[in-house]
């Protein structure tokens, strides 16, 4: 057992999802996961799901990204993605709204329905698609505009009210549902930037939340912040998962634990187990999930 | 024996005191036991930096020194009734000598006082270069040895090394500022004597450019017109007309580069495009005389416009093609540097790319491309030569573009190449010109400044 543990550790800080070291895993028989027949361990699927995403493959380049992801997001639930850096957790989540396109050496295959649409299709536009499917980065990135422009940025540029009430409301009601309204309300036309690290993460949140999207993604939303920022967030997914269906990437299992009501584990590009949250950390299944959870490595 | 070869010298006692002053560090650690401070290097670079500097401020001091003193002691020695001259007729007394010395031509057969003093003359300057020799190595050779015996493991060399370089750097700034100030300086005395004999109102407010003075006192002639307005009229017209050009085209042609264009395409466009700032500006001022002009005035004739051969309309469009690279090149690289969190961002709500590059990218670069394009419209109310050869030498107050028009830097250039002697009111002028335009583009850059650092302080 120790010396599976020991090559596992030599062997995951080479495949960063930026490097491109070939992910495809050499077929080191400690990693119980070879060649793409590996099934993921537990249910991936959800009694009601949005987002349907059915044997996904990302490529970057020649790197093997994400190999045969199946995994549902359910309705009004928070679904946390762990893993070890460079398992792909992020890839995947920016394929649920195409960012992917963004990149140009990025290729995705696989199926991938938001509310049984395939979003690849060609009647999908990929502005009405992101309106859908909303991001919080890593990293908070308000734009250089005034707090109240930075809100209203997005219901102007997809129309969404008629007038300047309408906007005023929309502002107003995303940055309260962010819980940041009492802490702005009087600071609208300060810059964005000017806002403490926490208060920036939660109004990139309010600026997803003014589109109106069903699904947010969530890019490890807390690891630039300090716990006090951190609690504030947790909180307000908490709180924002009854109207949204949210998916969070983070690093800290402790966070997955509180937030989340399904966990999936992924490794090398694989996902290895999902399952509910407590299940995923009282009794994992598989001994990769294991060993991640226990802190034997990642 | 030339003055310089103690240069030579003293470079070699450098690299000397370096080899000796690394050796003795490494020496005084092996034999005391302890780790020195710093590197040896930077031992090395101690001693002869003390062995360098001295010296060569030394020898600075004496070449600026020497040619008054030789002067003096050449002239003490000279008849009375050659220094009752005039001072001005003294110099020429002493140029005659120094030319005897130094083998040039000489005005008339030299009497024999100058060939007396000429060979004082030399045998000062002899006594002077062997001086400066002993003087230089003496002390070179002192500061080496003080700084050598100072070398131990516990000298902070390291740190004394940092701070001559940190003074190096602070000496390396002040040369561009005390370049500045020389500049206003220079500008600013002719200036005055110009405004001796024109007043500053009528120079500044004047609508009127006639700069033609009588050469003779009893010469009929104009007595000039000095207004200054016709020429800042033209420069602003031909500067807006060529920042028409180039903001847009460059703005959007570093949109391209940076956003949409693939890594090839950029790197094929991008140096093309800044070869254009590398053409000789003489050349464009072919280009827009003999090309555009002639394209324009048949075009105008097309369109029943009249179109004078020479218009600003044409020296203004061939500046701004040349100072398109100023604007694109510097754009398109604070456009770059726009983080790719907030292009994330942007995309992320569902942004088109266009509504992304108008909204986000455009406002968080806009303190570099202000700066782009004030060194482009610095470059354009500056410029000269197209204007020389496209827009005339007429200074018509107008705002007609299809005129011709002159520009200030022309009227400068035009008003130093004439025969009239050097205090007249017309060569003057050239000065009085050439501060006010110093002046405003001062002014333009603080104001631009200004407005950079308040979208800094809102978006930063």
């Amino acid at each position: 057992m120790s010396q599976a543990t020991k090559v596992e550790k030599d062997t995951v800080p080479q495949v960063g999802a930026g490097t491109v070291e070939e992910t495809s895993v050499p077929a080191a028989p400690d990693i119980r996961v070879v060649g793409d027949t590996y099934r993921t361990v537990g249910d991936y699927t959800s009694a009601n799901p949005v987002v349907r995403a059915r044997n996904v493959d990302v490529f970057y380049g020649d790197n093997h990204a994400i190999q045969n992801v199946s995994l549902d997001i359910g309705k009004n639930q928070v679904i946390s993605l762990i893993g070890p850096s460079g398992c792909g957790k992020s890839t995947f989540i920016r394929c649920l709204n195409r960012m992917n396109d963004t990149i140009d050496i990025a290729r995705v295959h696989g199926e991938i329905l938001l509310d049984g649409e395939d979003i690849h299709a060609r009647r999908m536009d990929v502005v009405m698609l992101r309106a859908r499917v909303g991001m919080v980065f890593q990293k908070p990135n308000p734009f250089p505009k005034s707090v109240y422009d930075n809100v209203a940025y997005g219901p102007r540029i997809h129309g969404l009210a008629r007038n300047r009430q309408e906007l005023d409301r929309i502002v107003r009601s995303s940055l309260e549902r962010a819980g940041l309204w009492t802490e702005v309300k009087d600071r609208l036309d300060e810059p964005g930037t000017g806002l403490s690290g926490g208060q920036q993460q939660r109004l990139c949140i309010a600026r997803t939340i003014a589109v109106g999207p069903e699904v947010i993604l969530m890019d490890e939303p807390c690891s630039a912040l300090d716990p006090i920022a951190t609690a504030h967030i947790e909180d307000l997914i908490d709180e924002l998962k009854k109207n949204f269906a949210i998916v969070i990437v983070t690093h800290s299992m402790q966070q997955a634990a509180r937030v989340s009501q399904r966990t999936a584990y992924f490794h090398l590009g694989r996902l290895i187990e999902v399952g509910d949250t407590d299940q995923i950390f009282t009794n994992p299944q598989h001994e990769l999930t294991e060993d991640y959870i226990t802190g034997r490595f990642g | 024996m030339p003055s310089s070869t103690v240069l030579v010298a003293l470079l070699g006692m450098t690299v000397v005191a370096y080899v000796l002053g690394r050796r003795r560090s490494v020496r005084a650690a092996s034999n005391t036991g302890l780790t020195c401070h710093s590197l040896p290097g930077y031992y090395g670079s101690y001693v002869a930096i003390w062995c360098a500097l001295p010296a060569l401020l030394l020898y600075c001091l004496w070449q600026l020194a020497e040619p008054g003193f030789i002067r003096t002691q050449v002239l003490a020695t000279m008849s009375a009734a050659t220094l009752e001259l005039p001072e001005a007729e003294l110099g020429l007394v002493y140029n005659d000598i120094r030319n005897l010395v130094e083998g040039n031509i000489v005005s008339g057969e030299p009497s024999d006082e100058i060939l007396a003093a000429a060979s004082r003359y030399m045998s000062l300057q002899r006594i002077s270069n062997l001086g400066l020799m002993l003087a230089v190595l003496i002390i070179g050779l002192t500061t080496l040895g003080w700084a050598f015996r100072r070398v131990e493991p516990g000298l902070r060399a390291r740190n004394k090394v940092e701070r001559s370089m940190e003074l190096l750097l602070m000496a390396a700034s002040t040369v561009a500022i005390f370049t500045t100030i020389g500049i206003f300086l220079s500008v600013l005395f002719e200036a005055l004597r110009f405004f001796q004999q024109v007043s500053p109102l009528e120079f500044l407010f004047g609508l009127s450019w006639s700069p033609q003075t009588a050469i003779r006192p009893d010469q009929v002639g104009s007595s000039g017109a000095f207004g200054a307005v016709p020429l800042f009229a033209g420069t602003l017209l031909i500067s807006g007309i060529a920042m028409l050009v180039a903001v847009p085209v460059g703005l959007m042609s570093a949109i391209y580069l940076s956003e949409y264009a693939n890594p090839q395409v950029r790197s094929f466009a991008k140096p093309m495009l800044e070869v254009l700032a590398g053409i000789p500006t003489v050349v464009y001022g072919y280009f827009a005389a003999l090309t555009v002009g002639p394209l324009l005035r048949q075009f105008g004739e097309g369109l029943g416009l009249s179109v004078s051969s020479e218009s600003a309309l044409g020296a203004g469009l061939v500046m701004g093609i040349m100072i398109i690279p100023f604007v694109s090149s510097l754009s398109d690289d604070v456009i770059n540097a726009v983080p790719q969190d907030l292009r994330d961002g942007s995309y992320g709500l569902g942004a088109t790319q266009s509504e992304t590059i108008r909204q986000v990218i455009l406002p968080a670069a806009l303190p570099g491309i202000v700066g782009g394009i004030l060194l482009a419209a610095s470059r354009a109310i500056g410029e000269t030569m197209i204007v020389v050869m496209a827009a005339g030498l007429a200074a018509n107050l107008t705002a007609n573009p299809l005129e011709a028009v002159t520009t200030v830097t022309v009227q400068i250039v035009t008003l130093l190449i004439g025969d009239q002697e050097f205090d007249s009111a017309k060569t003057l002028a050239a000065f009085a010109l050439g501060l006010l335009l110093f002046v405003t583009t001062l002014i333009l850059n603080i104001i631009a400044l200004r407005v950079v650092r308040r979208y800094r302080e809102q978006y930063e």
